[in-house]
């Protein structure tokens, strides 16, 4: 196992450096000069421009700035950003909580009702419920996030004053920052209920928006999967036994059709990271995604390649964890494995 | 309480926001703040987060204009060479007192020295500190201006200039231009961590920084020792809300007090709503369309004049600005003072066009190129429809228009080197200073430094402008001013386009709120109804 392990980490260093590089250069082929974007219509002498392109290491040749950048995030150092000049790490850390959070409540609850949609409309398969399942997480899995976002936010807070706009907490709670975690630190600092459901109101409708499209792509997997292991031999041996159906979906079938959600459960954090670059803006959620929205408005290009770097990362250790889950849950590749 | 209880109590609460404790005043700003030392930035929202809310500077702009009034110092001289200045510091103010620092003196000369000194000198002890780019103490030529200063008591400090400028003391009203604590920079010194000068904040400001969470929310808390008294509102909330749609949303449910730059098309439906008040005042901008005078056949006048006449100006403001912008006669926006207000205008007249081209040979007119600006800028919000409306205008005349454009740094990377024939640009001032116009973006030095987009260089209007900057006589220069606007009009380097209004839409229960034309918002004097 721990050889696999091993294995997988270090297929991962090539798909590393392909992002970095990748990172790396899109920032840069984007036309505009930050410096010339820092001076606006005021624009500078020649030597004010040198000088502040020569401060923020730009007057390098490409190749030197990427060997640069490469070397030091090999250290750990990611640079510091050209606007706020905190190092790129320490700015990544402020904000990897808010986006956990989301991200995590948004996949709770696409799990939590893709899964028994699709096992629903397996179980009816070509019946209405089936088509309408498979209607319904179509329309899902194709909504643009910005759009479906603001229709909420009209529907839900403007019109029924539900939930509120956006933001993350209610400006009347000053809850100091303990982990990060808003759902964990009005608990550590003691800020009680009023506080806790507060953030939770803040919570609903971004992880409503950010959780629609792995909610249908989860549902759409998990029947296909379904409908196939429903017609291998050992379910009809089942069937024969005198097993009810019930017995047969939930007791034999469901578990071995879970497997490849679980990989598209793995893969939607991918899918959860991107869709909240997007979310994260419209609400106002103070995640990753609007810092790296953000920077690239402002060509903070040690923030865009650094923070792009640290979201690979993450989405690697992600699907690093899932292939072990995956070898885990499943017998066959756990004993050849070893 | 049993936690049942607890949770029925919190459903009951479902539909209405948190209520609020004291005055707690709750302002949808559009962007975080980059720093919280307005000295190293040069953006609206760091300048409003920073330097309006938690330092003063040594003159200030009243609230809502742009008159210098009194900040740090309560009174000042000019000797008559216009070189040095003398600035009597108020007594008693006091700097804030944070969990890192309690003060144990008032302000002095010596803090004035502080903060001037660290943009100035390169050796001083906290010139590189969090980056050392002094963008607009730089951009405004403070660095060059400035010859020395120097303590003359507790309470005096006198500002030496290299040469007279007469914009200086507005300049020293800038948001940039503020008062940082010596003592607490000793302090972070001896500590050695002194790049906190700048992350955690210690001004003599109506308000103290309590806590800044990144990119969500900055609160702050009155300053109870404040010179000026202590603000009516208790605290104040920024909560950081990049899209202006859902800012406008946020107020509409009362989630804010105010909103930083509403969207032109969200403005009826906000001014509808039963509980919002919208605002607007002119502001102190100018939208042009520059002509590169040194390329054929700008660099003859009549053709400039030409076109001037040709531009149907009045309905751009229609269908670019929707309304919200007034036709601009002179380069300098009529709240700043010295603007030629009762100057001639080109009034629109296609056959005075036509004549003006043929006097010059090109009765058949001629092909060209205009530049649309590429980004909506608070003078022009949409340079590509009105480059279409003025495309128009000018086949009228027989001139035909290819529309160019770039993204925005290229725009004005090549503008400024003068590779366009006509460009759109604008340029809302610094200091309400007529200078920061026609000194900025019209006089010859300009055309080098590339500001001057029309590159028109004329010898009589600079001689004109220098004159009026060197003078601290404010008739005087408005006079010298007025007869440069004059000249400016004959030449036609730019057809003047718009000014556009600022608006500001805000909750009906907001008192004392006043539209600032230089775009910066002051807190200190509001107040929040029952």
């Amino acid at each position: 196992m721990l050889q696999f392990l091993i294995k997988r980490i270090l297929h991962s260093v090539p798909t590393l450096i392909g992002v970095s590089l990748v990172a790396f250069l899109l920032i840069r082929l984007v036309p505009g000069d930050p410096v010339l974007l820092l001076l606006g219509e005021r624009g500078g002498s020649e030597e004010a421009v040198l000088e502040m392109r020569q401060n923020l290491g730009l007057d390098r040749p490409l190749w030197q700035q990427y060997l640069n950048f490469v070397g030091n995030a090999v250290t750990g150092d990611l640079g510091e950003s050209i606007i706020s000049k905190r190092s790129v790490w320490s700015e990544f850390l402020d904000r990897f909580p808010a986006t956990i959070e989301l991200s995590v409540l948004a996949l709770f609850w696409s799990a939590l009702l893709g899964i028994p949609l699709g096992v629903l409309a397996a179980v009816r398969r070509g019946k209405f419920l089936d088509h309408l399942v498979m209607s319904v997480s179509l329309i899902g899995y194709s909504m643009p996030i910005f759009w479906w976002g603001l229709i909420l936010i009209l529907f839900f807070s403007v019109q029924l004053g539900w939930t509120p706009v956006s933001g993350r907490m209610s400006a009347a709670f000053d809850v100091e920052p303990w982990s990060g975690f808003l759902l964990l630190d009005v608990w550590v600092r003691g800020q009680g209920w009023e506080a806790a459901w507060q953030a939770l109101r803040h919570l609903f409708l971004p992880a409503l928006v950010l959780g629609t499209i792995p909610m249908a792509a989860i549902a759409r997997m998990t029947r296909s999967s379904l409908v196939e292991v429903l017609r291998e031999d050992y379910v009809r041996t089942a069937k024969a036994k005198g097993l009810t159906r019930r017995q047969v979906v939930y007791g034999h079938a469901l578990q071995n059709a879970l497997l490849p959600v679980i990989t598209v459960i793995g893969l939607m954090v991918g899918t959860l990271l991107t869709g909240a670059v997007l979310t994260e803006t419209l609400f106002s959620w103070p995640g990753v995604g609007r810092w790296l929205v953000a920077s690239v408005v402002a060509r903070d290009y040690p923030v865009l390649q650094g923070g792009v770097f640290l979201l690979a990362i993450v989405i690697i250790a992600v699907n690093v964890g899932v292939d072990v889950l995956y070898t885990w849950f499943n017998p066959r590749l756990r004993d050849k494995i070893g | 309480m049993t936690a049942i209880k607890r949770l029925i109590l919190c459903g009951l609460v479902f539909t209405g926001s948190a209520a609020f404790a004291n005055k707690t005043f709750v302002y949808c700003s559009e962007a975080s703040p980059s720093t919280f030392n307005p000295q190293l930035a040069d953006d609206g929202p760091t300048f409003n987060a920073s330097s309006q809310m938690l330092y003063n500077r040594l003159v200030e702009f009243e609230t809502g204009s742009t008159k210098v009034i009194p900040g740090l110092a309560s009174s000042w001289t000019v000797s008559k060479d216009g070189k040095v200045y003398t600035f009597n510091l108020q007594k008693d103010v006091q700097f804030h007192a944070t969990d890192s620092f309690k003060p144990t003196r008032a302000l002095t000369a010596d803090d004035v020295l502080f903060s001037f000194e660290r943009p100035l000198k390169k050796d001083h002890p906290f010139h590189q500190v969090n980056g050392g780019n002094y963008v607009y103490f730089k951009g405004m030529d403070m660095h060059r201006l400035i010859k020395s200063i120097e303590k003359l008591d507790a309470h005096t400090v006198r500002f030496t200039l290299n040469w007279a400028e007469a914009p200086f003391i507005a300049n020293l009203a800038m948001s940039f231009a503020v008062i940082l604590s010596k003592e607490y920079a000793d302090q972070l010194l001896r500590a050695g961590t002194p790049q906190k000068l700048d992350l955690e904040p210690v001004g003599t400001g109506p308000f103290v920084l309590k806590r800044y969470v990144k990119d969500n929310t900055i609160r702050y808390e009155s300053h109870p020792t404040y010179f000026r008294g202590k603000a009516k509102l208790d605290k104040v909330v920024f909560a950081i809300t990049p899209d202006a749609n859902v800012r406008a949303q946020k107020l509409k449910t009362g989630e804010c007090h105010l909103m930083a730059e509403p969207a032109p098309q969200d403005i009826k439906g906000l001014e509808a709503h039963k509980s919002i008040n919208v605002m607007s005042q002119m502001g102190a901008n100018v939208g042009y369309l520059a002509f590169n005078t040194q390329k054929p056949p700008f660099n003859k006048v009549e053709v400039r004049q030409a076109i001037a006449h040709a531009l149907n100006r009045e309905s751009y403001l229609q269908v670019v600005y929707q309304g919200t912008a007034t036709l601009a006669k002179n380069p300098i926006p009529p709240t700043v003072w010295g603007s030629a207000k009762d100057g001639k205008d080109y009034e629109y007249d296609i056959e005075k066009a036509k004549a003006l081209l043929a006097k010059v040979g090109l009765a058949k007119g001629f092909e060209t190129e205009l530049w649309t600006l590429p980004v909506s800028r608070p003078y022009n919000p949409n340079g590509k429809k009105m480059g279409e409306l003025m495309q128009s205008d000018l086949a009228k005349i027989g001139i035909k228009v290819k529309l160019v454009t770039y993204d925005w740094p290229t725009y004005l990377a090549k503008t400024r080197v003068g590779e366009h024939q006509m460009a759109q640009l604008g340029w809302t001032t610094d200091n309400g200073d007529p200078d920061n116009f026609l000194g900025m973006l019209l006089s010859c030095s300009a055309v080098g430094g590339g500001a001057n987009l029309a590159r028109w260089c004329d010898k009589s209007f600079d001689v004109m402008i220098l004159k009026a900057k060197t003078s601290t006589d404010i008739k005087k220069r408005t006079v010298d001013y007025v007869r440069a606007q004059e000249l400016f009009k004959k030449q036609a380097p730019w057809v003047t386009l718009a000014h556009a209004s600022v608006y500001r839409a805000m909750s009906k229960n907001l008192e004392g709120y006043k539209i600032s034309p230089l775009g910066m918002e002051e807190f200190y004097p509001l107040d929040l109804k029952k």
